[in-house]
């Protein structure tokens, strides 16, 4: 018998919680909440209204953060990737900042911004800068040389130069940078929000376990950040599958 | 519609594109290094032309000197009298390599050049070179659609829809199976016909000059020197078993210095 593709995962995914709940069962303790309990609990929060509360939270800090590192790395990566020179200039400071993780920085975004929502939206477009500015100056030193021969011939402005033939030369891997850049302001959203602020999915995690060590609560919160992180792969994958940006594959 | 085919009457003394006394030297590894050396060529208005040569001799340097892309040690290539001192518009170089944009349909390709243009002579003649290079039917096709030969199609209309005064053609079958080079060649001549371009194409295939050109200039080995011109006087369609033509073959592998066996 045939099934559709479907099925197989979501058995499998429906067999495992099975799983779950029964070994709970067999061994009730404190270790881990059981998937019913998860379950209430998600119910919980979504009857109270905290669920989109604490998601919007997050999500408007990572826009945020994410869109002013876009708008500042994009530019300027390419501009140093164009340029070698800057490129020479610039490569060792960016060498010695990227590897530092974005929560390193967090005594420093208390510092200058406070508890609140700029240090979280500081923290992740720190953590989404340095990713986006390599991805930017790769990508243009990727362009095929043949692209740019073309594109010069047809005597274009500088300003046309960039819109018609560097931007879409580099659209789909700056893209493909995009998309797992904006995975990693998702983590780091969560973590900051334990520190340095009172809403969002990471508050609601730290509360939770703070505020009599509702662990059914943690475990919804964490699935939640799961499912809103593949939501935001799906969608920007799904930009990526326009045929505008496809050629790059 | 109104496309410039008026074919120039052959009167003007003057050469459409003049190359005197050209040089190019690079510097390789802090020393000079002549690619190219003293080349002296005069070419008419709507003639085509073939740059031979044995492979790395130069050619496409000279070529690439002479359509502006590559600014000469000495010497000067002057189009209608004027200085060519960089690329432009007017004098359009096809690549070996498959370089029509691939974030843009075949109609994008073609309009590439052409986006000053009022919307409607756009359109006019983006359709115009869609039905010259036969790719009716593929107008919203994205290169990654077409085939090698269809894509090295697309690249000659997007450089012939700007009017260009010069096509330079660098190998541009190079990279596609015998049997689309021999249709490619054919297309080639049959829109030479209708738009009476200025051509040059450098190639190192003697038949592919043989069947092409108007004259074939033989270059030497590095540095690239003229070594030869050989008039090609076969009326097109030119029949290839014809004693003329292999008398015209054997002559050209003769200067290039190539044996008649293998």
């Amino acid at each position: 018998m045939r099934f559709p593709i479907w099925v197989r995962p979501v058995l499998f995914i429906l067999a495992l919680l099975a799983l779950w709940q029964i070994a709970i069962d067999l061994h009730p303790g404190q270790l881990l909440p059981g998937p019913i309990a998860v379950f209430a609990a998600t119910g919980e929060l979504l009857q109270h209204g905290l669920l989109l509360k604490h998601v919007v939270a997050s999500l408007f800090r990572v826009t945020w953060g994410f869109v002013l590192a876009s708008i500042t790395a994009i530019p300027l990566g390419l501009i140093l990737g164009w340029y070698r020179r800057g490129e020479w200039a610039f490569n060792p400071l960016v060498q010695v900042f990227r590897p530092i993780s974005p929560l390193a920085w967090i005594p420093i975004a208390i510092l200058w911004f406070g508890i609140g929502d700029l240090s979280s939206i500081f923290l992740i477009f720190v953590g989404s800068f340095f990713p986006l500015l390599l991805t930017a100056m790769s990508a243009v030193q990727n362009i095929p040389a043949v692209y740019i021969n073309a594109g010069s011939n047809f005597g274009l402005s500088s300003s046309d130069f960039v819109a018609r033939v560097i931007y879409p030369a580099v659209a789909p891997r700056l893209l493909v940078g995009m998309r797992i850049t904006l995975g990693i302001a998702w983590l780091v959203v969560v973590a900051a929000e334990m520190i340095a602020v009172n809403s969002g999915l990471g508050f609601l995690i730290v509360d939770a376990r703070n505020a009599g060590n509702r662990y059914d609560l943690v475990v919804a919160g964490m699935l939640i950040i799961g499912i809103i992180g593949l939501l935001l792969d799906l969608g920007m994958r799904s930009i990526g599958r326009i045929k505008y940006f496809q050629w790059g594959d | 519609m109104s496309l410039p085919h008026t074919v120039i009457a052959a009167s003007a003394a003057k050469p459409k594109l003049q190359v005197t006394g050209l040089s190019v030297v690079y510097q390789s590894n802090g020393k000079p290094l002549a690619a190219v050396e003293d080349i002296n060529l005069e070419i008419s208005d709507g003639e085509f032309v073939c740059l031979v040569g044995p492979s790395g001799c130069g050619k496409s340097t000279l070529m690439n000197a002479m359509g502006g892309f590559l600014s000469p040690s000495r010497g000067s290539v002057a189009i209608d009298g004027e200085t060519v001192s960089g690329p432009d518009r007017r004098r359009i170089l096809v690549f070996q390599e498959y370089a029509v944009f691939p974030w843009l349909t075949v109609e994008g390709n073609i309009g590439f050049g052409l986006s000053k243009l009022p919307r409607e002579e756009r359109e006019q003649r983006i359709a115009h070179y869609v039905e010259l290079v036969r790719l009716q039917g593929f107008e919203h096709a994205y290169p990654s659609d077409l085939s090698g030969g269809m894509k090295q199609r697309l690249q000659v209309a997007r450089a012939l829809a700007v009017n260009p005064d010069v096509l330079f053609l660098d190998e541009p079958f190079g990279a596609l199976d015998s049997i689309t080079r021999v249709l490619m060649r054919a297309e080639l001549l049959r829109i030479w016909q209708a738009e009476r371009r200025t051509i040059v194409f450098v190639t190192h295939e003697t038949d592919e000059a043989v069947q092409l050109a108007d004259r074939v200039v033989v270059l030497s080995s590095r540095p690239a020197r003229i070594q030869d011109i050989l008039t090609i006087d076969i009326p097109h369609p030119r029949n290839i078993s014809s004693p003329r033509y292999l008398a015209l073959r054997d002559e050209l592998l003769k200067m290039i210095g190539l044996a008649y066996e293998i």
